[in-house]
C-alpha cells in the first residue's frame, strides 16, 4: 500500500519556480491495478519518479506499507520500474539484465538462475536468454524490462508509459499481458499513462492528473459515467457540456431545466457550484434521437458523420447550444436522417451528471 | 543477424578520390618507416648520417653494450632504464590523465546541454597556447624558488624547498598536464551518448553510487576510456620536450635518448633502431591493452 500524503515538488526558485506537484494526496491499494492518467506536462510521471525515488519531494510525505521512505534512495526502496525507454543494460544479455537486481541484493548465485529463469517464463523470453538487449524487437524489450523489474519480487511495479513505443497491434498484446501478469504476481502496479483507451482498459482504479494535482480517482466505470468535473470529463472519451437550471438538490440527486424548458433528474455527487445554472455532462452514446415531438430536447441535425461503427450525429439546439449523439449502426436503420431535419433528443433514464464546476 | 551492405566496388572515380589520402600515408607514414628500418640496418657515418655498410650492429646495441676494455657484450643498463622509465611513465600518466579526467568528463556532460561547450572550451582552451609555454608554466609552479615552494616555505610547512623540477615528478606532472584533454575529450564524446536512464535503472535495482558506476556507467563508455588512454598513452611513450625541459636532462625518456642518437653522438643507425623499439612497445602494449579492456566485449552480430 502507498500513501500520498499531500506530496508538492517545485523545481527551481523565485519567480522562474515551476510547481510540478501542488499537494497530491491519495492511497494506492495493496495488489491493485492503479493508473496515472493526465495530458503530458500534469505531473504523473514526476509522481512516479517520486514514488521510484528519483525526486525528493518539496513537502509532504511518500508512505509505503506503513512506512515512510521519502528520504531513502532509490535503492533502499522495494519498488521497481519499468523505463520508458527500457534501459536495458545494453553490455548484459537478458539473464544478466534480468538476475543484476537480485545481484545487487546480493542473493545467492542459485536462486538468481532460478529466479531469471521464472521470469523469462513468464514473460515468455527464454529462448532470448543469451542475448543483448540490440538484438531485440521493441516488444522484446519491453518484456525483459518487465522482468528486470519484477525479478526482485518488488512490493510495487511502476511503470512509466511502458507501452507508448510499440505499435499498436503489440500494444494491445502488452496490455492484456501486462494486466495477466500483474493479477498472476499480486504486486501493485503503478501505470502512468496519457492514453485513456489503455487506463480505462487495464485499470483498477485511475486517478486523472492535470496541472500538478489529481482531479478525481475512482474505477474506469466510475471515472468515465461519473466524472466530478468538467476537466475529467472532457479528457476521458466525448462529452456534451449542456448549462442547465439547477431547479433542487436531494441527496445525491440534482432536478435541472432543460434548455427545452424540460426538468429532469442527474446524479449529482459531491458539492454543486451555488447560483441558478450548472453543467451538465452527458456522454454521446447516453442519447437518442427520436421523433421532432418527442424527447426531452429538441434541435436541428446540422451534420451526421459516418464511423462504421456508429453514426455521429451533431445537433443544434438553437439558444441551448450544440449536442452529439451517438447510435451505433444496426442493420436495421432507423430512417435515413439528413442535415437540416428538426430532431427530438432523448436523455437514457440514469444517465448524464451535474459537474462540480 | 543483420546483413551488411558489401562494400562498394572501387571504380575510377572513387579510386582517383582516394589518391590525395593515400598518397599521405604513403609520403608521410610509410616512407619514413621504411628508411628508418633501412637506416637501423647500415653502419653510422663518420659525421653523421649513414655509410652503406650493412650491419646489425645497431639492433644488439639497443639493448646492450660492449665493454671498452674486455670486449664482452653486458646487457646496457642505461637503455634499460630509459626503457623502463618511458613504459612506467607513460603508463602513470594514463593512470593519472584518467583519474583527473573522468570526474571531469562526468561532470561536463551531466551538465545541461547549452552548457557543456562552455566547459569544454575551457578544457580545450591550454590548447591554444604554445606547447613550451605551458610547460614552463609548470616550471615556475614546481621550481626550488617556484610558487609552490616558496608558498610552503611562507606558511611554514617546509624547512628547505623540495626538490621537484629535473624529477621523474616533474615529468609525470608535466605529461599529466599536457595531455588530460586527450583524455577528457573521448570519455566526455562517448558519456554524451550515454543514456543516463541507464544509471537511474541501476539505482531503481538497488545499486548504490558505486555499483552503479563501476557496474553500469564504466562498462558503457569503456570504448571512450580506450580511446582516450590509446591517446595518451603513446605521445607519453615517446615525449620528447617534457622530459628534456622538465626532467632537465637527467630524467630521459626514449623520445630523448633517440634524439640523442641522431644529433650530439651522431649515431643514425642506433637511433633508427631505437625508433623501431619504440614503435615495438607501442605496438605491443596496444594490443595487449585492447585485447584485455576488450575481452568480455563480444563481437557484435
Amino acid at each position: 500500500m502507498i500513501e500520498i500524503d499531500n506530496l508538492t515538488k517545485t523545481y527551481g526558485a523565485g519567480p522562474q519556480a515551476y510547481q510540478a506537484l501542488r499537494g497530491v494526496t491519495a492511497t494506492v491499494r495493496a495488489n491493485e491495478f492503479f493508473t496515472l492518467l493526465g495530458p503530458s506536462g500534469c505531473g504523473k510521471t514526476t509522481l512516479l519518479r517520486m514514488i521510484a525515488g528519483f525526486e525528493t519531494p518539496t513537502s509532504g510525505k511518500l508512505l509505503l506499507d506503513g512506512q515512510d521512505v521519502s528520504a531513502s534512495p532509490p535503492y533502499r526502496r522495494p519498488v521497481n520500474t519499468v523505463f520508458q525507454s527500457y534501459a536495458l543494460f545494453p553490455h548484459m544479455t537478458c539473464a544478466e539484465n534480468i538476475g543484476f537486481g537480485l545481484k545487487m541484493l546480493g542473493k545467492p548465485k542459485a536462486e538468481i538462475t532460478r529466479t531469471v529463469g521464472e521470469m523469462l517464463d513468464l514473460v515468455q523470453m527464454t529462448p532470448m536468454a543469451n542475448r543483448r538487449p540490440s538484438q531485440l524487437s521493441g516488444g522484446q524489450q519491453q518484456r525483459i524490462a518487465l522482468a528486470r523489474a519484477l525479478a526482485p519480487k518488488p512490493k510495487v511495479l511502476l511503470l512509466d508509459e511502458p507501452l507508448s513505443a510499440l505499435d499498436y497491434k503489440l500494444r494491445k498484446d502488452m496490455q492484456i499481458e501486462l494486466k495477466r501478469i500483474q493479477k498472476d504476481t499480486g504486486i501493485t502496479f503503478v501505470f502512468v499513462t496519457h492514453d485513456q483507451e489503455e487506463a480505462l482498459t487495464m485499470s483498477d482504479r485511475i486517478a486523472i492528473m492535470n496541472a500538478g494535482t489529481i482531479r478525481q480517482i475512482g474505477s474506469p466505470r466510475d471515472i468515465y459515467d461519473q466524472p466530478a468535473e468538467r476537466f475529467v470529463a472532457d479528457f476521458i472519451g466525448e462529452t456534451n457540456f449542456l448549462t442547465v437550471g439547477l431547479l433542487g438538490v436531494a441527496g445525491q440527486t440534482a432536478r435541472v431545466a432543460l434548455p427545452s424548458g424540460r426538468e429532469l433528474d442527474l446524479r449529482a455527487p459531491g458539492e454543486l457550484p451555488k447560483g441558478p445554472q450548472v453543467t451538465m455532462a452527458i456522454r454521446p452514446e447516453h442519447l437518442e434521437l427520436v421523433a421532432a415531438d418527442a424527447g426531452q430536447l429538441s434541435g436541428r441535425l446540422s451534420n451526421i458523420v459516418y464511423f462504421g461503427t456508429d453514426t455521429h450525429f451533431h445537433v443544434d439546439l438553437g439558444e441551448g447550444g450544440a449536442l452529439v449523439v451517438r447510435s451505433q449502426n444496426k442493420p436495421d436503420q432507423m430512417p435515413r436522417l439528413t442535415a437540416g431535419e428538426a430532431v427530438g433528443i432523448s436523455v437514457l433514464p440514469g444517465t448524464g451528471q451535474v459537474l462540480r464546476d | 543477424m543483420a546483413t551488411r551492405p558489401k562494400p562498394p566496388a572501387v571504380d575510377g572515380a572513387r579510386a582517383a578520390l582516394l589518391t590525395p589520402a593515400l598518397l599521405i600515408v604513403t609520403l608521410g607514414a610509410l616512407a619514413p618507416v621504411l628508411v628508418i628500418a633501412l637506416y637501423s640496418i647500415l653502419t653510422p657515418g663518420d659525421y653523421g648520417g649513414v655509410s652503406w655498410t650493412v650491419s646489425f650492429q645497431n639492433w644488439l646495441n639497443v639493448i646492450a653494450e660492449r665493454d671498452f676494455l674486455t670486449d664482452e657484450m653486458t646487457l646496457a643498463a642505461a637503455h634499460l632504464e630509459i626503457f623502463w622509465r618511458s613504459v612506467k611513465l607513460a603508463f602513470l600518466t594514463t593512470l593519472l590523465t584518467f583519474i583527473f579526467g573522468f570526474p571531469a568528463a562526468y561532470f561536463i556532460a551531466t551538465r545541461p546541454p547549452h552548457r557543456r561547450d562552455l566547459w569544454l572550451m575551457l578544457i580545450m582552451l591550454p590548447f591554444w597556447t604554445n606547447l613550451l609555454i605551458r610547460i614552463f608554466a609548470v616550471m615556475q609552479l614546481i621550481r626550488n624558488d617556484g610558487i609552490i615552494n616558496n608558498l610552503l616555505l611562507s606558511i611554514g610547512a617546509i624547512e628547505a624547498p623540495i626538490q621537484m623540477l629535473y624529477t621523474e615528478f616533474a615529468v609525470l606532472v608535466g605529461m599529466t598536464y599536457l595531455y588530460l584533454p586527450l583524455m577528457v575529450l573521448p570519455i566526455y564524446a562517448s558519456m554524451e551518448r550515454f543514456d543516463f536512464s541507464l544509471a537511474e535503472a541501476g539505482y531503481d535495482l538497488y545499486a548504490p553510487r558505486l555499483r552503479v558506476l563501476q557496474q553500469v556507467i564504466l562498462p558503457a563508455i569503456k570504448p571512450g576510456i580506450i580511446a582516450g588512454s590509446i591517446l595518451v598513452f603513446i605521445p607519453s611513450l615517446g615525449d620528447y620536450v617534457v622530459a628534456r625541459v622538465l626532467g632537465g636532462g637527467k630524467q630521459l625518456m626514449l623520445g630523448n635518448l633517440i634524439g640523442m642518437q641522431f644529433g650530439e653522438l651522431r649515431n643514425w643507425p642506433l637511433g633508427a633502431a631505437l625508433s623501431l623499439t619504440l614503435l615495438a612497445i607501442v605496438a605491443v602494449a596496444m594490443v595487449i591493452y585492447v585485447r584485455t579492456a576488450g575481452a568480455e566485449e563480444e563481437p557484435h552480430g
